[in-house]
């Protein structure tokens, strides 16, 4: 059924989350919050060198200290044969994420685990890690992505030769795959254009930096069963790769959702759960394992930094009539950086005739990338959206307008294939002329940015299971991790078509022994896609209820009504009965079928894409180069908002991180290719007071492959804030800023080049 | 080396561990009483999910060593309801949705008890000063800030519309 034209009393509130009471007072549980009899802590050993073969590793002293229960190196792993794998976010190959939990013949980062213990105490792991002896042959390294690409750069993998090009490279070199994308003619197109901006770009590796960092507590039994307790954003994928790289089957492990202290995309991959399990196996004890601040930046996924350069052709009038893209993402130590999606994004919002777009998945010595919100989307869209400023700028025609004489429209073909359908771009361009701000003068020394950004959605397999309890009450579980909030959502859309207030409905996250498959939480899909499950789940309980009103009345079931959780008969035709509740119901249950419940999987398509537009007000110091957000206001279509406060809690979260990205955060290495900033202290992420209030406002053109409109929201707003604050900072200061971080530093210099 | 004995009020009950010396408050908390709404995001004070209230000042537990507490009096986010009824500040993060993962919400609310505790009204410039001490990745603070100054009205008796 399709809800999106009706009068709604549930979704479009904004009722207190279910699991809210638990985060306030601290009784929530997440992994490391988890403890067992017996338990061993576990910790990693981890490479100081950026770049080396592992000659030896002795691990008899440490298996020999008191307290030490195992000592697991790659030697206790089965070797994984090169396998596209079918879980996880983003693209992944079984073997590499194997050498990425643990490493075999060569260390590629530093941070790379090669070795594990498990021991009584946290400071006997710690001493027994100090006791391992490696012999390392230390190779030369590269961190840069333009210099990995070279011809004489130290090549990671031997037998990584750069797919995508024709014909295929006889040497191995670091760059994965080259991925192309072409529309019409671009050289003609060019030829066509009056005006052309043309610029190069750089963006900084960035860390999800979900305030929780990585922990599971594992068990292996001696009958072969394993419990793992982790903090994950898909605990189906946790239970596929642990059964993968240590050689298992699914149905021996059971894997339970902790509460997820963030995630972001950077828990959509497993770094301590084989090992973990491994230790277990090893030890016969429980393992408990949780990673450093310091382990979570050498040794989880950043998204990539990356070069990008853009070209844009355009008629006088504004009519963009040619676009070029080069793109040369950093995979980090295994490919699979989001070149992909890095080529489809940038130019994603715009109706544009002649398309080329170039990208390069490129590894080097850092950490293997992992997903981070609309991955790919924001270094693109930094790149594009900067260059529309100036080329609105060469044109003299506003930011706004020269971006709503090009926005894609329903029915217009995008360069890497779909076209685009229900899409609500123009809505949210028309909501950025319309509101105040950007109607509002800008005060002295203040610059304001425009930028849009575009984001896929996904949808995808989920299960969901709406139960009536034995006295009306309603639970409803589903196999999706809730990471900002999606309990709150789920339980509404359940709450509305049964007719119950949304509190009568308590929505859990079941293990994945106890619900079917759900693919990870990513890709912006839960309320679209698990959403969608559980509403049919709630349609099924429903018909149910309505057949088993029909058999008490002992009337046709097509005579019966079902309206705020009650069954009426659905005329005086029908009979005169009073009507029938969830409670009592479900007190006849056992004479009407048994129990009262439904599970549905599906398979969701149509998640409607999701379009954004930021506008950012900025002064910058020119003594300090500090730039100060004075105002931030984040438009964007939502579908439908099913509960509005988490909605623009996605935006406000998504748009704050941008800011992040765009004036902060990044990796500093020394020339050994270590981290020099593996802290929050040095590492930094924007605290309360760097930030004004982010003002978010939902368009809602409702997306009709979902029963209310849902579209997914969580990605689109870390697309525009880079370019938002550096046309910002540009309007302010005249300086166009082409290299994130746009930190005091790089500001403060950017005004002595300019005198 | 033995292990230190320490006696502490902890969330107004009397309360007695033993501690390693190099041990730090939020270990003991978590590991040794049990405490585990304490949480650890970088064991360096930078991200303050270990925000607890000690003889009256806001400390990062994971800066404090066990030992340090002997004789102190220390409030957790254990602490900071009183039974079932949720201090104002923990109803209104629940009211303006100020949190979304949860994994920061525990300091963040111990350390707006603490600054309420000192300054009850607030600009909203002196609470995002107060709590950048505080991160939180999934909010943007936006509501945060919202449901600090309406707890702070409320607390206060003022009604806000």
């Amino acid at each position: 059924m399709n809800y999106i034209t009706s009068s709604l009393k549930i979704v479009g509130t904004r009722p207190v989350r279910p699991d809210g009471v638990d985060k306030v007072t601290g009784r929530a549980v997440f992994a490391a919050d988890t403890r067992a009899s017996g338990m061993l802590w576990g910790k990693v050993l981890r490479s100081p060198h950026a770049h080396a073969r592992i000659v030896s590793i002795d691990t008899s002293k440490a298996e020999a200290l008191k307290g030490v229960y195992a000592v697991v190196t790659a030697a206790d792993f089965p070797e994984i044969p090169s396998e596209e794998a079918f879980v996880g976010e983003g693209p992944m190959n079984f073997r590499d994420l194997a050498l990425n939990c643990m490493a075999r013949t060569k260390v590629l980062y530093e941070g790379h685990a090669l070795g594990a213990v498990a021991a009584s105490t946290q400071a006997i792991a710690d001493e027994a890690l100090a006791l391992i002896d490696v012999k390392y042959e230390i190779l030369p390294h590269v961190i840069d992505v333009e210099e990995a690409m070279a011809a004489d750069a130290p090549i990671l993998h031997d037998d990584m030769f750069t797919t995508g090009v024709d014909p295929k490279p006889t040497k191995p070199s670091n760059i994965a795959k080259v991925v192309t994308f072409r529309k019409g003619d671009v050289e003609a197109g060019f030829k066509e254009a009056d005006v052309i901006i043309e610029g190069r770009y750089t963006t900084q590796p960035v860390h999800q930096a979900y305030i929780e960092p990585h922990a599971c507590l594992a068990t292996y039994a001696s009958d072969g069963q394993v419990q793992i307790h982790s903090s994950s954003q898909g605990h189906f994928m946790v239970r596929a790769y642990t059964a993968k790289l240590l050689g298992l089957n699914m149905s021996d492990i059971r894997v339970n959702p902790a509460e997820i202290g963030g995630g972001f995309g950077g828990k959509t991959l497993v770094y301590l759960e084989p090992l973990a399990v491994a230790l277990s196996k090893k030890s016969g004890r429980t393992v408990k394992m949780q990673m450093t601040r310091e382990d979570v930046f050498r040794a989880s996924g950043p998204t990539s930094g990356a070069a990008v350069e853009v070209k844009l052709g355009a008629k006088k009038d504004g009519t963009i009539v040619a676009a070029k893209q080069v793109l040369k993402y950093q995979a980090g130590a295994f490919a699979g950086s989001p070149i992909g999606p890095g080529c489809m994004c940038g130019f994603a919002m715009y109706d544009l005739p002649n398309v080329d777009v170039v990208g390069y998945d490129v590894v080097s010595n850092r950490p293997k990338v992992a997903a981070y919100r609309a991955p790919g989307a924001p270094i693109t869209s930094f790149a594009v959206e900067s260059a529309m400023d100036d080329l609105a700028l060469k044109l003299g025609i506003d930011a706004l307008t020269l971006r709503e004489k090009n926005a894609a429209k329903n029915g217009t073909k995008t360069h890497y294939g779909p076209t685009h359908q229900n899409i609500g771009f123009t809505a949210v361009l028309a909501a950025v002329k319309s509101h105040p701000h950007w109607k509002s003068p800008l005060k002295p020394g203040q610059g304001r940015g425009l930028a849009t950004g575009f984001w896929f959605n996904i949808g995808g397999e989920s299960t969901a299971l709406v139960h009536v309890n034995e006295d009306g009450s309603v639970t409803a579980a589903t196999g999706s991790p809730d990471i900002g909030g999606s309990r709150a959502s789920i339980g509404m859309m359940v709450a509305e078509v049964l007719g119950v207030p949304a509190s009568a409905v308590r929505t859990i996250v079941a293990d994945t022994a106890s619900i079917g498959f759900t693919h990870l939480t990513g890709g912006s899909r839960v309320t679209f896609a698990t959403g969608m499950a559980a509403t049919q789940a709630a349609e099924k309980v429903v018909e149910d209820l309505k057949r088993r009103a029909a058999q008490i009345w002992d009337i046709p079931v097509e005579a019966v009504e079902w309206n705020d959780g009650m069954a009426y008969p659905a005329g005086s035709n029908a009979g005169e009965f009073e009507p029938l509740g969830l409670a009592e119901l479900a007190l006849k249950a056992a004479r009407t079928g048994g129990p009262i419940q439904a599970e549905v999987s599906v398979n969701a398509q149509g998640a409607g894409p999701g379009f954004g537009a930021h506008i950012c007000d900025v002064t910058v110091d020119k003594e300090t180069g500090h730039v100060t957000i004075e105002r931030y206001t984040a438009i964007q279509d939502v579908g439908k908002a099913i509960h509005p406060s988490y909605v623009e809690g996605q935006i406000q979260g998504g748009a704050a991180q941008g800011i992040g990205w765009a004036l902060n955060e990044e990796y500093i290495y020394n020339d050994k290719g270590q981290m020099e900033n593996a802290g929050f202290l040095d590492y930094r992420v924007p605290v309360a007071s760097d930030v004004p209030m982010i003002e978010a406002v939902l368009v809602e053109v409702p997306n009709p492959r979902h029963p209310f409109g849902a579209r997914g929201v969580g990605e689109v707003p870390i697309v525009p804030p880079m370019a938002a604050i550096a046309n910002a900072i540009r309007g302010a200061t005249g300086l166009r800023m082409p290299d994130l971080p746009m930190s005091p530093p790089k500001v403060r210099a950017a005004f002595d080049a300019a005198g | 080396m033995a292990k230190q004995y320490v006696s502490a009020t902890i969330n107004g009950e009397s309360s007695e561990f033993l501690c390693e010396t190099q041990q730090t408050l939020l270990d003991v908390l978590r590991d040794v009483i049990g405490l585990t709404g304490s949480k650890e995001g970088c064991a360096s004070g930078d991200c303050g999910a270990c925000s607890v209230i000690m003889d009256g000042r806001l400390v990062c537990s994971c800066l404090v060593l066990g030992v340090e507490a002997e004789g102190s009096e220390i409030t957790t986010i254990e602490g900071i309801a009183e039974g079932e009824k949720l201090h104002p500040v923990q109803q209104k993060f629940l009211e303006h949705a100020a949190l979304q993962c949860g994994f920061c919400t525990p300091g963040l609310i111990v350390a707006t008890k603490a600054l309420l505790d000192e300054n009850p009204n607030p600009t909203e410039t002196e609470a995002r000063y107060w709590l950048a001490g505080n991160l939180c990745r999934c909010t943007g603070y936006d509501k945060i800030i919202r449901a600090v100054m309406d707890a702070a009205a409320e607390m206060r008796g003022e009604t806000v519309a």
